[in-house]
């Protein structure tokens, strides 16, 4: 407009022109893009393969037992009870657990739970432990204290005093807190990765600090007092304390093995078996009285283990006083015992229960919440119960908990005569000193040892 | 959670571990239709449930006119009668803030013991808190601190907060950060600025705070779930809340399932 041209009409037809030809340009380049194999990709692969027919395809005809415990009912009685996962994701937890269990080939596998992390979750297949030779996956502490080179002759160095407290030992593989072995994965259709056995070590710093999950195996704990080990070894030593806690069945669901008493082997565990002649108890007496449900797993003494280890016992010591410092046995609730005397917190019963359904009591679970452990549940229906835990990993703390500190910063060396300061004697005291130890000469006492000091205050 | 869509949304959520049992999913939506009736509600919600020590709380929330303004919350035990929860007032948060401890009951008429504290006998004369008044205390409480809805879900339109009927969901990528989630309450934040340099700050939309301005940085867990293409946010502050919103739909909901109390140790373990 500005311009005026003549032909103003060509020139806006022009313009127009060009306007429509862009729109019809084609804008590839010949250059073509490969198709990105992305993460997405991969994850897609993973779960197709869930889908995979069995590896033995051989038809059983007698009804053998299989090592896979029947997830779909698991799912069933669950949502039943109002608490658990979707069927969906059951479904899917089925399939992955079918995957573990002809990779590993365990006698049994249960699903055990699933615990919520910040970045992603965790889900926990049990499988009791077999006769074989464990692996350890997480790196053990080794640290020896290294001599010192010292001039032995003028001035030694100040030797520290300090002896590392005995450390309990594991326990056996197969017993007490090791008695299972646990799988966990990310996601159904992930690789399962087994989780290192636990030490003692691990379970009582383990209640001592409260801190959550990540989701990643190998991310560091970072708490105080320092957790020995790595989200692998805290995920286990959970996963061993809220055994110990939450594990419940009905009465007589399961039986002591009778043993032969033998005195020196008072500190190995009951074991105990399915009891064949169970006859099953009615629900609505499994939700009224605490007493028909009792504790299969071992309870963890507060040592850290399910068997106690005197570890005096094992010191060289020459003093005298030994007797007086035997510590003194732990003990704890045997195997089996009710629920009725888990202990009270914060003034409440420890476990909730309620009937899954008030409209068709006939047909109904009974169903046991855990107040201490948030996310644990066991459902009972006629002669079979169910164990889950579906939380967070952690143990309610109540509201007065605070994190311990750490200790007062320690004493480089002992405070003693040699290594504090003092003033320097004033003129006077001098005079007085050598005063008086002129006296004393004088008196036939041999004070040559004031004389020396006299001469190295210099 | 949408009372019509329920089967469809509690399939997301039941992953943090809060299951409904087919008999309640049915009596939940024939009863929400008869409170949606009798008290003229434009929506009804379900808004959770709490676990107490005897009973389980089913908790609803009915949405009228102005879905911020206008909502009221009411409760049952077996999904099927409902009883109001009574509206907050100042005196009965201070009652209950100054009592109320441990884990709830299971009984709305349990009284819970007055604590004694130095000092307070003349203010804590006559101080009463009941479990249904710390009920409602809770249920407000969380909503006011916890509650999560994606940004452009809701519209206002002059004083009216409400539903957005155009609203496309968020994308895959603006789903994954915390600055499209904001809380369903009245904005508290004094931070205007920030928020307000984004390309496409709109007032309608941005009239709720942002979970990204939460403190402490970490109580909100944010996941992507690949089987149903869903994104689940988790709170750490309330642990139990659960929110999803699957991308490029308007699908979105929160639901809490939990024992009511706050975690205020969250610091410590994050």
């Amino acid at each position: 407009m500005e311009e005026r041209p003549e032909n103003a009409v060509d020139t806006f037809e022009k313009m127009s022109l060009e306007l429509k030809e862009d729109s019809l340009k084609i804008t590839e380049s010949t250059l073509r893009d490969l198709p990105d194999p992305s993460a997405a990709a991969a994850e897609l692969e993973q779960q197709r393969l869930l889908f995979s027919p069995p590896a033995d395809t051989t038809v059983n005809e007698e009804l053998e037992e299989t090592a896979l415990s029947n997830v779909n009912k698991t799912a069933f009685y669950l949502e039943e009870a109002g608490v658990g996962l979707s069927r969906q994701e059951m479904q899917k937890i089925f399939l992955a657990l079918r995957q573990l269990v002809e990779q590993e080939k365990p006698q049994q596998c249960r699903l055990w739970g699933k615990i919520l992390g910040t970045e992603s979750n965790y889900i926990v297949a049990e499988t009791p432990h077999e006769e074989e030779v464990e692996q350890e996956l997480s790196t053990e502490e080794q640290t020896e204290e290294e001599m010192e080179n010292v001039d032995e002759e003028k001035d030694p160095l100040p030797r520290s005093v300090y002896t590392r407290p005995p450390v309990a030992p594991k326990e056996a593989a197969g017993t007490g807190a090791n008695k299972f072995v646990y799988y966990v994965c990310n996601k159904p259709g992930q690789a399962w990765v087994r989780l290192p056995s636990v030490s003692p070590a691990q379970i009582a710093v383990a209640r001592q600090i409260n801190r959550f999950f990540t989701g990643r195996l190998d991310s560091v704990v970072l708490s105080y007092p320092p957790f020995p080990g790595n989200e692998a070894n805290y995920l286990r030593a959970q996963i061993a304390r809220i055994s110990a806690g939450t594990q419940i069945s009905p009465f007589d669901f399961y039986q002591l093995i009778e043993k032969e008493s033998d005195e020196e082997n008072e500190a190995l565990l009951n074991n105990y078996e399915i009891n064949a002649d169970f006859e099953g108890i009615s629900a609505s007496e499994m939700v009224k009285d605490m007493a028909n449900w009792v504790h299969h797993a071992y309870h963890i003494l507060p040592q850290g283990r399910c068997t106690w280890v005197n570890l005096a016992a094992n010191l060289d010591t020459e003093e005298e006083d030994e007797e007086a410092n035997e510590p003194e046995p732990e003990v704890g609730p045997p195997i089996l015992t009710a629920v009725s005397h888990d202990a009270e917190m914060f003034d409440c019963p420890p476990w909730s229960s309620w009937l899954s359904s008030t409209l068709t009591p006939h047909y109904a679970l009974a169903v046991l919440r855990s107040v201490l452990w948030p996310g644990a549940y066991a459902c009972a229906h006629a002669k079979e119960f169910v164990n889950i835990y579906i939380g967070r990993g952690l143990k309610c703390v109540g509201e007065e908990y605070s994190p311990p500190l750490p200790p007062p910063p320690q004493e480089e060396y002992p405070i003693g005569s040699e290594v504090t300061e003092e003033l320097d004697p004033q003129v006077e005291e001098e005079q007085a000193l050598s005063l008086e130890g002129q006296q004393e000469a004088s008196e036939g006492t041999v004070e040559s040892e004031e004389d020396d000091e006299d001469e190295d205050d210099d | 959670m949408d009372a019509d869509l329920l089967t469809y949304s509690l399939n997301f959520v039941t992953g943090q571990g809060g299951a409904y049992s087919t008999e309640k999913i049915i009596a939940l939506k024939t009863s929400f239709e008869i409170l949606k009736q009798k008290y003229k509600f434009q929506r009804v919600l379900l808004w959770g449930k709490i676990m107490a020590m005897k009973n389980i709380y089913y908790i609803a929330q009915g949405r009228g006119q102005d879905e911020l303004a206008d909502r009221k919350y009411l409760y049952s035990f077996d999904c099927m009668n409902w009883f109001l929860l009574p509206s907050i007032t100042d005196s009965m948060i201070q009652q209950v803030a100054a009592n109320a401890r441990g884990p709830f009951r299971g009984e709305p008429s349990f009284v819970y013991p007055a604590r004694t504290r130095h000092g307070d006998e003349d203010k804590g004369a006559g101080l009463v808190a009941t479990e249904e008044m710390r009920l409602a205390v809770t249920v407000k409480q969380i909503d006011e601190e916890v509650s999560v809805v994606p940004r452009g879900a809701f519209i206002k339109t002059g004083d009216l907060v409400q539903l957005n009927r155009s609203f496309g969901g968020l994308s895959k990528a603006e789903g994954k950060s915390l600055d499209n989630y904001m809380h369903f309450r009245e904005p508290k934040s004094i931070k205007k600025e920030g928020v307000q340099k984004r390309g496409d700050w709109c007032p309608s939309f941005d009239f709720l705070d942002v979970l990204s301005d939460d403190v402490p940085k970490g109580s909100w867990s944010l996941q992507w779930e690949s089987d149903d293409k869903v994104y689940i946010l988790s709170s750490l502050l309330w642990l139990g809340l659960a929110f999803y919103h699957v991308p490029t739909t308007p699908h979105h909901g929160y639901i809490y399932f939990g024992d009511g109390q706050k975690n205020v140790h969250l610091a410590h373990m994050i």
